[in-house]
């Protein structure tokens, strides 16, 4: 296990110094119109209305003994949207068919990310990719939790020097669980499946509300290394 | 390989011939012939398959090699021919009336070296690096982890000796 302490007070990654040299400090980013809503500035003039300018809010909770009904109902049905973006997308062939038969746990692979719940990033991200990451992520329905395979989506891995490969995944979009490896066997990543179901039924498994939370912190890196901002500020 | 050699060093500019396997020939051509001896290799001799066109970068010599490989599916042969252009003013003659494919090739090249084929469809759209706001990454004067540490922050590394650690977690008594 992975420890997975961020300092969100830190300045965003990469070149912070750039906005120093910017004469018009408004009081928001370009991005943000005010506290609730968002510009969508990156889209074209005839695309504006076609998508929602408001910011993702934090999930209320419930009584607490009903949350932890619903976290045990939500721990024994994880849909998976697997990214195959490296070679871990391989681990999940044998973990859904046969051998290792994960519908038995009650998962299953979902083939969009409307229909699913975790999303398992398999690999190195490299900078377009991440721009599908942080897409497909938006649409899924919550909650939903991430869970990244291999050593590359945690440090780099082999891709540590790379010029178009991010190095942590974990500060574009929050992540729940890791499975170190390069690559991890079936057991490993079922391993990790079983460690997000415990992280969920203790209610601890709380990615959404922090990227709801910390929107300006997340959204800050994302826009940092992705120069051609094409897509809505926030995808529904 | 060398009569076919022999044959296009009447009508081309050509040398430093060289033959690997008996059936892989390469030379050096020069810049404005290019086009018409890929032409001629196409339309007469049988190579009619375009493998793939690439890049080295010879910094010191401030070159680029640019390297065409064709396969003749008669004989299963292939010709190699390699030109040098100049790198600063890196601009080459475009080969997709030739062969439809050599755009995707000339459009990475673009992309990756900077290098420039005039009339080459599509090839100021990003391909791999969208959003790209540097220098051509392939270019071998480009510092890959100088732009990396630069734009992507690093995790600090918990390093163990895998001896000691087994030994503290498998005999903690010991």
């Amino acid at each position: 296990m992975i420890d997975n302490e961020i300092n969100y007070d830190s300045e965003p990654v990469a070149n912070a110094g750039d906005n120093s040299s910017n004469p018009t400090t408004s009081a928001y980013p370009d991005w943000r119109k005010d506290d609730n809503t968002l510009t969508n500035a990156g889209l074209p003039d005839e695309e504006q209305e076609w998508f929602c300018d408001a910011r993702p809010q934090p999930a209320r909770k419930s009584w607490q003994p009903i949350e932890d009904f619903l976290n045990w109902a939500r721990a024994n049905s994880l849909w998976i949207l697997a990214f195959g973006t490296g070679c871990g997308a391989i681990e999940l062939r044998p973990l859904v068919t046969s051998r290792y038969d994960i519908s038995r746990l009650g998962m299953q692979p979902r083939p969009t990310p409307r229909q699913a719940n975790v999303f398992m990033i398999g690999g190195y991200v490299s900078i377009k990719t991440l721009k599908r990451i942080v897409r497909s992520y938006e649409q899924m329905q919550g909650p939903k939790f991430v869970v990244a395979v291999c050593s590359c989506a945690i440090n780099g891995g082999m891709y540590w020097d790379s010029y178009n490969t991010v190095k942590r995944i974990d500060e574009y979009i929050p992540v729940d669980v890791y499975v170190t490896g390069c690559m991890p066997r079936p057991e490993a990543v079922l391993a990790g499946f079983t460690k997000l179901k415990e992280l969920i039924k203790a209610g601890k498994a709380e990615g959404q509300n922090l990227y709801a939370e910390k929107f300006d912190w997340y959204k800050e890196n994302q826009k940092k290394v992705i120069k051609d901002w094409n897509m809505p500020d926030y995808n529904w | 390989m060398e009569q076919l050699y022999n044959n296009l060093s009447l009508q081309f500019e050509l040398n430093d011939f060289m033959l690997r396997h008996g059936t892989q020939a390469s030379f050096i051509a020069k810049r404005e012939q290019l086009v018409s001896l890929l032409t001629n290799l196409r339309d007469i001799h049988g190579y009619t398959h375009l493998v793939m066109v690439t890049c080295v970068d010879w910094l010191e010599d401030k070159l680029f090699q640019l390297t065409y490989i064709v396969h003749n599916h008669h004989d299963q042969s292939d010709i190699i021919v390699k030109v040098l252009i100049d790198r600063d003013m890196p601009e080459m003659d475009s080969i997709h009336h030739l062969w439809e494919q050599g755009r995707v090739f000339q459009r990475e090249l673009h992309e990756m070296f900077g290098i420039s084929f005039p009339g080459s469809p599509g090839q100021d759209e990003p391909m791999i690096l969208e959003g790209w706001q540097g220098p051509p990454p392939m270019r071998r004067d480009f510092d890959t982890k100088e732009y990396c540490e630069a734009n992507y922050s690093n995790r600090e590394r918990d390093s163990r000796e895998p001896e000691e650690h087994m030994q503290r977690k498998l005999y903690p008594e010991d």
